[in-house]
């Protein structure tokens, strides 16, 4: 087996400040990576240059054998909308807002050359379901639908194309911990479901000990710390890992 | 001193003349693409057809003949005024037949009687940019349109089908150019989008406040947008009109009076009015 997406000395910096420099790492088929650290640690800039949105100063980024920095436009776009996904921390950013529900989980079927209306429909209305979203809601705008359903539509919305690497930007910010349980709970059954790939950005410790296979903790801008889930979470190494995870209220 | 005397031909200076000419060569060797151009001031309102008007002054020679319609009819006021600013800042002969014009400038239409080779259609354009109500951003239009990004577009004609059980959008349906650009035929009802296709006349489009022209050489294959399965259909009135009884020309719905009144007329008036004659 190859992994699927590898990265290698990757380094981006704002002038002379350090956005995130260093980083390398290897993710294989099927497997979910958590990114954690304090704000302004370089993960959300990380991200970035990983889903193409950045252009990083420095490093390779390689997905399924293909140099990822040397492709022209069209072609990123391209596999950003066939074989990516991005889901945003606040919806707004990844939904269009004046368009239907099944209208958001039809673009992507139609910017890759889907043109027959039933059919786009039976799918958006199949990928409701998925997420739970009531099928006679097809037609109404997101703007009225609550916070996370309309983060359960963009996940929709991503994954319709059936995708093989998701970017996860904080997917469980600014929802109540009910809505987050159930929104966790939905996830880790479509990534288990589809054998997705994801990068799961989150200073949310609790999220990454349910979702993701491997940790990486980020400080500065550099990676601290590296390994299993539950090895790092459960022995921590580095002083700051260890001061993440006593700093996490228990109830 | 005559009128003609205190204009340049056709009103507008030779090298403003130049600089629109340069954008319709490059218009029409990238059909459909939106070319910008410094468009001036015109001594009309916006929306008033300040592009098309720098278009056809362009375009105008001593020796053209010019038809202007608005909606079809050649009585109008918007196109009685710009025929009258070419009469006197051009003095070139007038006309309202299709078949004896070289240039027609219009608004909303294209006649129903069939183009020729050797005619120009100068469309009066208000907003040229298909996808402008879906992406305001025109960075990103700009971006989309050169990487032929077009399935926003198609959204678009999706949120119609699910809002109306069909494709409701009736004018300035998008059409997409020789299999490459996406491009707003201006405002003419989407029965006329047929006429567009393949059509011995050479189409040029201009808009004088977003300053972009853009044009479909003779002879250019144009598709509407559509659905497999809810393709497109040009439709109209479905009625005879009822001075000349055509069946096959676009209608206008004209209100005669207060108690419910009405009747259907040829939208395009001077296809009407050789019916009548012919009739006679």
């Amino acid at each position: 087996m190859k992994p699927l997406f590898t990265v290698r000395d990757l380094e981006k910096r704002y002038g002379s400040r350090i956005g995130c420099t260093d980083v390398s790492f290897d993710l294989w088929p099927g497997e979910v990576m958590g990114i954690v650290g304090e704000s302004g640690s370089g993960k959300s800039t990380l991200l970035s240059c990983l889903a193409g949105h950045m252009t990083p100063d420095q490093g390779q980024v390689h997905f399924d054998g293909r140099d990822v920095l040397a492709m022209s436009e069209p072609e990123r776009r391209f596999l950003a909308r066939t074989e990516w996904a991005f889901v945003h921390q606040n919806p707004r950013d990844g939904l269009r807002m004046a368009v239907s529900a099944g209208g958001n989980v039809g673009e992507r079927l139609m910017a890759v050359g889907a043109r027959h209306y039933g059919n786009i429909r039976e799918t958006a209305t199949d990928w409701l379901g998925r997420v739970e979203i009531a099928s006679d809601r097809i037609d109404d705008r997101p703007s009225a639908f609550s916070g996370g359903m309309q983060q359960r539509l963009q996940i929709a919305r991503n994954l319709v194309t059936g995708p093989r690497l998701v970017f996860m930007d904080e997917p469980t910010g600014g929802l109540d911990v009910s809505v987050q349980a159930r929104l966790l709970d939905l996830l880790r059954g479509l990534v288990r479901k589809m054998g997705l790939s994801a990068i799961i950005v989150t200073h949310d410790l609790a999220v990454v000990r349910l979702l993701a296979d491997r940790l990486m903790v980020m400080k500065g801008g550099r990676v601290v710390e590296q390994g299993l889930t539950d090895q790092v979470l459960d022995d921590p190494q580095h002083p700051y890992t260890q001061l993440l995870v006593s700093s996490v209220l228990q109830v | 001193m005559t009128a003609l005397d205190a204009y340049n031909f056709a009103y507008l200076d030779e090298e403003t003349k130049r600089m629109i000419r340069r954008a319709l060569l490059k218009a029409v060797a990238i059909p459909g693409y939106q070319v910008p151009f410094a468009s001036r001031e015109m001594p009309m309102p916006y929306g008033w057809g300040t592009g098309g008007v720098q278009v056809t002054a362009a375009c105008l020679t001593p020796d053209d003949t010019l038809k202007v319609i608005d909606q079809g009819a050649d009585d109008t006021t918007n196109a009685v005024s710009i025929r009258r600013f070419f009469q006197r800042t051009a003095d070139v002969a007038v006309t309202e037949e299709t078949e004896a014009a070289t240039i027609i400038q219009t608004r909303h239409r294209i006649p129903e009687t069939p183009l020729q080779e050797g005619q120009i259609m100068v469309f009066q354009v208000p907003i040229p940019e298909p996808l402008r109500f879906l992406e305001p951003r025109e960075t990103e239009t700009r971006r989309m349109h050169a990487l032929a990004d077009y399935g926003l577009m198609q959204v678009k004609l999706y949120e119609d089908i699910a809002r109306h059980g069909e494709i409701a959008t009736a004018y300035a349906y998008p059409v997409k150019v020789e299999g490459r650009y996406v491009m707003d035929p201006s405002p003419i009802p989407k029965f006329d989008n047929p006429k567009l296709n393949d059509s011995p006349a050479l189409m040029l489009f201009g808009a004088g406040r977003e300053q972009r022209i853009y044009a479909l050489p003779p002879y250019t294959k144009v598709e509407s947008l559509d659905f497999d399965d809810h393709p497109f259909v040009a439709s109209k009135a479905d009625h005879a009109c009822d001075i000349c009884g055509a069946t096959e020309s676009y209608l206008d719905e004209v209100i005669t009076d207060d108690q419910g009144g009405r009747i259907f007329v040829c939208s395009d008036t001077a296809f009407c009015r050789s019916r009548q004659e012919d009739a006679a």
